[in-house]
């Protein structure tokens, strides 16, 4: 009995508790961002000072470490976190474009500052510890849920690397591909068009960086790896020896296009959206293509 | 249990009827046990659904549809984690109890195997399985020694068995060193050799005793087999982050959970059952 | 069979453990046939000299010479040596993972090579006659004290020493339980079996001893047949034990 008579005081009590502490549940998440008006941003809206920026005066821009070229270049100096490569120099197809967009935002080198980001983490739903990221992230519409791309910056297609005397060196359609085992990063664009447009008889493998992608070809657990054309240039440039790409594959429906990644509903997309239709009117963004994206022309399309 | 004449009254048994020893005994145990149990977890409950981020949470975590639409492929990827446990299992079972018996050589002649047997306990009880496993998938077939075969997943499971038997060895260790001298004495007075000692006297009764540590070592193998992803098979939870990527949403984590959990609890209490069966049959009463 | 008879000798027998002199020179020696009882408070060194004939514990000098062959000499097998001298013990160490007809059973079988059905069988007359016939396939615990001793006698007597150890078999018994094993070892000694007896059981060594040794402080200190040890105890540290034994009515 004298059980009983305790458990019912501890409940009360407990739910007392329970009330007081118990919020609205009108499902508003803490920290609701404001809801911005879309209306076409006009230069004077995207002024410094008028931004909603993660840290004030500062432009925030994320990136994954290491930072590979052929979009970032540069060598990292003694003491950087950045390795390979080093987005502050602004060498590199994607740290150039995103110091164009800076300036034309008004902010001064000095005030673009770079953040890791590993990839992953970039397009998840939720609040945001940079203002944009740049990272070879493709738009899809399952990712354009959660977060907010800009227009393009780079129309991106996949490509297969492979060792030069290998089988699938010879490959010239994606039918002969039909009995590779390939392999791709996680969470990829690559990786889906492996599963949705290359779908092989094996299994593709899958890994949680390029670098070990790269290794299991090394350890020729697998035949092929698809990345992005620009990405299988510097694979086979500066990371295997012997390999070639084979081809590149075309786009899969919709051109696969990379865009800058943005928190939902965030106010920044739209000034950057106008900064990238400047910098394309006015030729920057084709003469940056063409400084750090050249030979993109020379690998055979595989139908 | 019945309970005589006196002890019934005693007990004041309540409407259901009967004490329960695991839920405490004591008068009226069942209905008290259900309420309290009731109480407690809907104010739990209670308490995480009214909390301001819970739809959200729930919106990530808990999302019916992206549930039953990745379900499928994370169970058939499940198949793989199934083949590398169970494979590693029996020959990690079968490397530890040599590496415990090597451990167990008595006399100078045998101290080199002693010795290897030892550093290798040592060595990889200390590096981390993941290190292990990059190390051996990656860097064997790479040697390109011809014969070596390259599978990704032979290399897992190899590294695994490495890892694992270390551990498991010492459960060994621990089990035979159990089993008290006086079995052993009285084996061998018998006339029987060492080795007849061991296997017939001193094994059973070590490994009886170390059913408990055995299985909790199973059991991290089990979740152990994801780490086989980093070199690349697409096992259960490497489908199911797939999943995650492409939806951003977590549930499917929770599935590859939920999967883990089927297996692993009636496992538990297969053992809790096996281990309760067998004692105090087959127990020795100890020193005297 | 020896050159001179004797089943068992010791000759000059010193056994240490660490610091500490267990058996500081024992002499003794047990003819075939013979029942010899070894008495002697607690600490005398009775086990440890028994599981030195066992070959159990490894002696520091003298040596021990079994019908006739020296089985502390190096390069003795000592498995074989095992084979044909039985031990009892005093905390019974039956195998608690086997039945009893297992535990009787396994040494035979794999020792001495015998089948499965033969064992059995050479087993169950064993069991039989200390009266186990019924609790062949029972785990030892089970069994009362008293029948698990029994059981251990049988399993020793399965692998047919000539010489059978018994150390302190019933000190660990309740007292109604230590007859039915007295009884056991009477009808050993009877049929002939060359024992050496550890025992506190001070009326049962005089009627059963063909010879009776007092041990203290690692030493034989008077031995000869029971008559003479129990009424007429020539050395005087046999007389002050006898004493105490007769004080706390033992005997």
């Amino acid at each position: 009995m004298r059980k009983l008579v305790l458990l019912l005081v501890f409940a009360s009590g407990f739910s007392i508790l329970a009330a007081g502490c118990g919020g609205d549940d009108d499902g508003s998440v803490a920290g609701a961002t404001t809801q911005a008006t879309t209306t076409a941003a006009s230069r004077a809206d995207c002024g410094k000072e008028s931004l909603d920026l993660v840290s004030e005066g500062k432009l925030t821009v994320g990136t994954d470490n290491p930072a590979f070229p052929p979009w970032f270049g540069g060598k990292p100096g003694p003491g950087s976190k950045w390795k390979i490569g080093d987005p502050t120099t602004g060498e590199g197809f994607e740290s150039a474009v995103a110091y164009a967009v800076a300036e034309e935002l008004g902010f001064t080198r000095d005030e673009v500052e770079w953040k890791v980001v590993p990839f992953n983490q970039a397009f998840r739903p939720g609040q945001k510890s940079f203002d944009f990221d740049i990272n070879q992230v493709s738009y899809t519409p399952a990712r354009a849920k959660s977060v907010e791309f800009s227009d393009s910056y780079y129309d991106v297609n996949q490509a297969l690397v492979a060792f030069k005397n290998s089988e699938l060196a010879d490959a010239a359609s994606i039918e002969d591909l039909r009995d590779a085992k390939l392999g791709a990063q996680v969470g990829t664009s690559s990786y889906e068009y492996i599963t949705d447009s290359i779908d092989p008889g094996p299994e593709p493998s899958v890994y949680d960086t390029n670098n070990d992608v790269i290794s299991a070809l090394k350890a020729k657990q697998i035949d092929g790896i698809v990345v992005d054309l620009p990405t299988a240039f510097y694979v086979t440039a500066a990371q295997i020896e012997n390999g070639t790409i084979v081809g590149q594959f075309p786009a899969a429906g919709e051109q696969e296009r990379f865009g800058m990644v943005f928190e939902q509903d965030s106010t920044l997309v739209d000034c950057v959206n106008g900064a990238l239709a400047t910098l394309k009117s006015e030729g920057t963004l084709a003469d940056l293509q063409q400084e750090w994206l050249s030979d993109k022309a020379s690998a055979p399309v595989l139908e | 249990m019945a309970l005589r004449q006196g002890e019934r009254a005693r007990a004041r048994v309540g409407p259901l009827g009967r004490r329960s020893r695991i839920l405490g005994g004591g008068a009226r145990s069942v209905p008290v046990a259900v309420v309290s149990t009731v109480v407690f977890f809907g104010l739990i409950v209670v308490l995480v659904v009214r909390s301001p981020g819970w739809p959200e949470v729930r919106r990530s975590f808990l999302d019916g549809d992206i549930f039953g639409d990745s379900f499928p492929d994370i169970l058939a990827a499940f198949w793989i984690n199934i083949q590398i446990f169970c494979v590693a299992e029996v020959l990690i079972l079968v490397l530890a109890l040599g590496l415990a018996l090597l451990r167990s050589l008595p006399g100078s002649v045998f101290f080199p195997l002693r010795a290897l047997a030892l550093v290798y306990t040592d060595l990889f009880r200390a590096v981390p399985t993941i290190l292990v496993i990059y190390i051996l998938g990656f860097g064997a077939p790479a040697l390109d020694v011809g014969g070596v075969p390259r599978s990704a997943f032979f290399w897992g499971v190899v590294s695994l068995v490495l890892v694992y038997s270390a551990y498991v060895s010492e459960v060994y260790r621990a089990g035979i060193d159990s089993v008290h001298p006086s079995q052993e004495a009285a084996a061998r007075s018998l006339g029987l050799s060492r080795a007849q000692a061991l296997r017939f006297v001193i094994l059973p009764q070590a490994v009886r005793r170390v059913v408990p540590p055995l299985l909790n070592d199973f059991i991290g193998l089990q979740k152990d087999s994801a780490l086989v992803a980093l070199i690349g098979p697409v096992e259960a939870f490497r489908q199911s982050q797939i999943e995650v990527a492409g939806s951003f949403n977590y549930t499917p984590y929770l599935a590859t959970a939920l999967l883990f959990v089927l297996l692993t609890i009636p496992l538990a209490r297969l053992t809790d059952w096996l281990v309760a069966r067998d004692r105090g049959r087959h127990r020795a009463a100890g020193a005297r | 069979m020896s050159s001179d008879g004797s089943a068992l000798r010791l000759e000059g027998v010193r056994k240490s453990f660490g610091a500490l002199e267990v058996l500081r020179g024992i002499d003794l020696a047990v003819e075939e046939h013979e029942v010899l009882c070894l008495i002697g408070a607690s600490g005398s060194g009775k086990s440890t000299l028994l599981r030195c004939v066992n070959l159990l514990e490894p002696i520091e000098a003298g040596r021990i010479v079994v019908a006739g062959e020296e089985i502390t000499a190096r390069g003795v097998d000592v498995n074989r040596v095992r084979r044909g001298i039985g031990i009892v013990f005093q905390a019974f160490n039956l195998f608690p993972h086997m039945t009893v007809l297992e535990n009787v059973t396994l040494a035979p079988r794999h020792v001495l090579g015998l089948s499965r059905v033969r064992g059995e069988e050479e087993g169950r007359e064993l069991l039989e006659r200390f009266g186990l016939a019924d609790k062949e396939r029972e785990y030892p615990d089970r069994l009362s004290g008293g029948q698990q001793q029994r059981a251990a006698i049988a399993r020793a007597l399965a692998m047919r020493p000539r010489l059978l150890l018994l150390d302190e078999v019933t000190s660990a018994l309740d007292p109604e339980l230590v007859g039915e094993v007295l009884n056991a070892i009477r009808e050993l000694a009877a049929a002939g079996m060359t024992m050496v007896i550890a025992t506190h059981e001070m009326a049962f060594a005089r009627e059963i001893a063909d010879r009776v040794a007092f041990l203290d402080g690692g030493l034989v200190i008077e031995e000869g047949p029971p008559e003479r040890i129990f009424q007429a105890p020539e050395q005087p540290r046999t007389r002050q034990f006898l004493q105490r034994i007769i004080e706390a009515g033992r005997l």
